[in-house]
């Protein structure tokens, strides 16, 4: 370095060009090369009348970006959004999350749109290089986006509640400029991989300008909810149930507890020291609020705890933070004049987009929730022609009661053991819940299998699609669709591949007593969609398990087709 | 003509050493950086993480702070910080990276220079060595890490920034309508380092060394730009020695003797305690009285009284309860950009 500012200096004063060192000549052309990348997949996201906006990233090739929840909010359904190829492009919202302040959106009229490559934010060290795209103070009018450049100067912030619900946990603070504008957009790492979507920043008396200090959503937090904002989703934070106090030497204890959460359901109780939460460790009430911040609603988690020096683990289905109507009111609420029923715009362009969005309560366009929904079910189902599994199905097994058999067909649904016979008309699953045995739930199960294969999502009932949640038992996500019948919910977890049914999860909404219904081994059949093996597990209160019996399917008869 | 060629040619100077600087974080190791590996500026960045706590004090109200920043100047617990309100209370915690909390007591301050020590009680913390510091020049990359806006809570470190000195130079800035008392040389960032929580930060070379101390938030004089300031440890050095040497401050009084003073004895009036921690402005002396015998006068802002800090009314007739009429008193203030000390006479 010395040698170089003294070269640097001789050659100044005597007014030769320089030869820079090779090293910092190619740094210069990637760094260059790589901004020019993040350029391209940066979005500029305007409201239709090209007033308001911010910023977005492009994330699929298909047009699915990513923004923040209050740069798309004032914009209504639709927006406008230009690219640095100088073009516009029209978008509408997917899904939105009001508390972490992402948004989905989807950009149309390529199908190769440029893509920034996600990263991962759990690597981010402080004081790593990273740099900021987007159009601050929305000043490119031909769309190409602006570069800041600085470094991380915070991780694991956590942002409090600014008045509203709006809550920024785990969050990358950088000193690369965030401006009005920048919120939306996004924070690469050196290597051009988004890192976080900037949004907020600490503004002082100088007004609402950059002083330093910006705040990014991580990105692993919007990895866990990619999936339910691309199901269209209003999607809500977590919460366990229970408020947890720090003391001294690092301890983390539960506080407070409701008693009709599932944490406690689960056997957390007042006073059980954090160990672990989600698979990492627990050292402060800040950093638990920290990781808690970052998962949805209805994840089910695993947690560690210590009691009377004995460590309890557990899997902990973690509830909304907010009143999901009061979500809603707050996203279709306070619509804006121009998205009003009689108030509809006059844009031609827009009203082509009109079919790409569709209202339902929970949902911020459900439209593209149908879409997910047709993915997975198409996916798992393949080739099959499934009218051929009518008729009767029996299933012999052995389970620890001895032989049993499961008989069902269009009209009753029926299951043998040595002791008992369990017989049920074709009215539901709530019908075979409502009686007491465990033998039940089984067969409640099996009749929501059957009922989702001969009827399909669009039959089976209200089915719509969940997105990916964590299946903690088996160490994998899953797909997932989510019902409700009558008084009963269920959840069909599929592989990610979509090629195994991996759980069937019932649950009484009434009792709140969780039955799974366990899907192993090989898929032996090209007609029988399911594996060769079933495990059934009934919750029956806290920490309390039993009468898990493998049922043989392999050996399951078919009939011919009545149809 | 030749002036004018000189001048530009030192801009190309100047501007090439902004450059090279720019990129010495790069080179600072053994080996040069890969594009896309991990930098290797952690090293620096991890002394400001372990070296530089989180302050908390008095404030919290009507748009003060209640924190701030400070770096820890030995291992036997001496920490260095700027004077303010936030350090006008017995209940001063000191909050480092791991979480590790302590209890501080103010050991000295020097009003012109605003310069603080507190002391906690360890003997065992990491540290930057005064003895070590660097001098920066204009162009060199800096660090710079601080509590800036509070950001950085319990077991998380402050935040990091990242900039070029942008100049050396001797300070000359106001806060509000009252000049700043230190004048000395003091190095000037081109990043907005001084936000709100952040004065008492620590300003680091590409190597780690200590280069100075974040100042307040202040703006130039003249132009009432803001000024992105610290201290230069090479100037303030001897004098952060002797505030460490100096006798520890006394904050309490040894009861009541005699009949105490009050400010109509004295002949002087306070602007109106119209917020909460009103500073003791002086609004009128009464002529003939024992304050314009001294000297005192309308505008002066009353700062110490036999040596103890009077940061709002309520300090100051607090302090002169504690005080007979029978002895003198001792009262510094600040007058423009001057500070005087001013002898009473007792009864």
């Amino acid at each position: 370095m010395w040698a170089g500012i003294v070269f640097t200096l001789t050659s100044t004063l005597f007014g030769q060009k320089i030869d820079l060192p090779s090293e910092l000549v190619t740094e210069e052309q990637d760094r260059i090369a790589v901004i020019a990348r993040a350029s391209q997949a940066t979005v500029c996201v305007f409201d239709r009348n090209g007033e308001g906006g911010g910023s977005g990233v492009l994330v699929s090739p298909e047009g699915f970006a990513l923004t923040n929840f209050h740069v798309v909010q004032p914009c209504g359904k639709f927006m406008k959004c230009g690219l640095n190829d100088g073009r516009l492009y029209d978008a509408v919202v997917v899904g939105v999350d009001p508390t972490g302040d992402v948004a989905l959106i989807k950009l149309f009229g390529r199908d190769d749109f440029p893509v920034a490559p996600w990263g991962d934010s759990d690597q981010v060290v402080v004081g790593e290089p990273c740099f900021a795209v987007g159009n601050p103070f929305l000043l490119a009018h031909d769309f190409q986006p602006t570069v800041t450049w600085g470094i991380v100067s915070g991780i694991n912030r956590y942002q409090y509640p600014d008045g509203g619900i709006l809550e920024y946990a785990d969050s990358i603070q950088t000193d690369a400029a965030i401006n009005p504008g920048n919120s939306g957009g996004p924070l690469f790492n050196r290597a051009g991989e988004v890192i976080g979507i900037n949004g907020r920043g600490s503004f002082e008396k100088r007004g609402r300008v950059n002083v330093g200090v910006g705040y990014a959503v991580s990105i692993n937090q919007i990895k866990r909810f990619y999936s339910l904002l691309k199901g269209g989703r209003i999607v809500d934070h977590a919460t366990l149930g229970a408020t947890v106090r720090g003391r001294a030497g690092d301890e983390v204890r539960v506080s407070n507890l409701l008693e009709t959460s599932d944490a406690y359901r689960q056997g957390l109780r007042f006073d059980d020291r954090l160990v672990k939460f989600a698979e990492r460790e627990v050292s402060s009430t800040n950093q638990f609020k920290n990781i808690l911040g970052t998962y949805p609603r209805e994840f089910r988690v695993p947690l560690e705890v210590e009691r009377d020096g004995e460590l309890i683990r557990m899997i902990v289905e973690l509830a909304g933070v907010n009143d999901p109507q009061v979500l809603d009111d707050l996203v279709h609420g306070d619509a804006t004049p121009r998205d009003s029923e009689n108030g509809e715009s006059t844009d031609d362009d827009m009203d082509e987009l009109a079919r790409f969005f569709e209202r339902r309560i929970g949902f911020a366009n459900y439209f593209f929730n149908r879409r997910e929904r047709e993915r997975v079910w198409s996916g798992f189902v393949g080739a099959r022609d499934v009218t051929q599994l009518a008729g009767k199905w029996q299933i012999d097994g052995n389970s620890g009661l001895g032989g049993s058999q499961f008989l069902l067909d269009d009209a009753k649904s029926g299951l043998k053991t040595p002791t008992m016979i369990e017989l049920f008309e074709d009215r539901g699953a709530q019908t075979a819940l409502e009686s007491s045995g465990p033998e039940s739930r089984w067969l409640a199960g099996m009749h929501l299998i059957r009922r989702l294969i001969f009827r399909g999502p669009e039959r089976f009932g209200d089915l719509t699609y969940g997105g990916v949640f964590p299946l903690p038992e088996r160490k994998m996500n899953c797909e997932v669709l989510t019902g409700t019948l009558g008084s009963v919910s269920v959840r069909f977890y599929f592989s990610q591949n979509l090629a195994r049914l991996e759980c069937v999860e019932i649950d009484d909404l009434s009792e709140r007593r969780t039955s799974r219904l366990w899907l192993s081994g090989e898929r032996t059949d090209q007609l029988w969609p399911l594996s060769s093996e079933m495990e059934f597990e009934i919750e029956n209160g806290p920490r309390q398990r039993f009468n898990q019996i493998l049922l043989d399917v392999a050996n399951q008869k078919q009939e011919t087709p009545q149809r | 003509m030749i002036g004018r060629k000189c001048c530009l040619g030192s801009w190309n100077l100047v501007l090439r050493l902004i450059f090279w600087g720019y990129l010495s974080w790069g080179f600072c190791g053994e080996t040069p950086t890969g594009w896309g590996q991990v930098p290797r500026i952690d090293n620096p960045v991890l002394q400001l993480k372990q070296r530089v706590v989180k302050i908390y004090g008095s404030g919290g109200v009507r748009g003060l702070e209640a924190y701030q920043s400070g770096i820890i100047v030995s291992e036997n617990g001496w920490v260095l910080t700027v004077w303010s309100h936030v350090l006008d209370t017995d209940r001063l915690r000191v909050v480092l990276d791991d979480g590790r909390t302590y209890v501080a007591r103010l050991h000295q301050y020097n009003p012109r220079s605003e310069l603080a020590i507190l002391r906690v009680d360890d003997q065992s913390l990491p540290h930057f060595d005064l003895t070590r510091g660097a001098v920066p020049n204009v162009g060199s990359s800096v660090y710079v890490g601080s509590n800036l806006f509070g950001v950085a809570t319990g077991d998380e470190a402050v935040s990091v920034m990242r900039g070029v000195v942008a100049a050396i130079a001797p300070l000359d800035a106001r806060r509000g309508q009252f000049e700043i008392p230190y004048r000395d040389t003091v190095v000037i960032l081109d990043v907005i380092t001084n936000n709100p929580g952040a004065a008492g930060g620590a300003i680091i070379d590409a190597r780690g060394n200590l280069i100075g101390l974040v100042g307040k938030e202040v703006q130039c004089r003249r132009t009432g730009t803001w000024l992105n300031f610290g201290y230069l440890l090479e100037q303030i050095g001897p004098e952060v020695r002797e505030l460490i040497e100096g006798a520890p401050l006394k904050t309490t009084s040894a009861g009541k003797p005699g009949e105490p003073w009050t400010l109509e004895l004295l002949g002087v009036r306070l602007i109106p305690a119209i917020v909460h921690r009103t500073p003791p402005y002086v609004d009128g002396v009464k002529m003939g009285s024992r304050a314009a015998e001294a000297g005192l006068l309308a505008d002066d802002l009353i700062i110490e009284v036999d040596g103890k800090v009077v940061a709002a009314i309520d300090d100051l007739l607090r302090v002169l309860e504690g005080l007979g009429r029978d002895s003198s008193l001792r009262i510094t203030v600040q007058r423009g950009g001057e500070f005087k000390t001013l002898q009473l006479r007792g009864r």
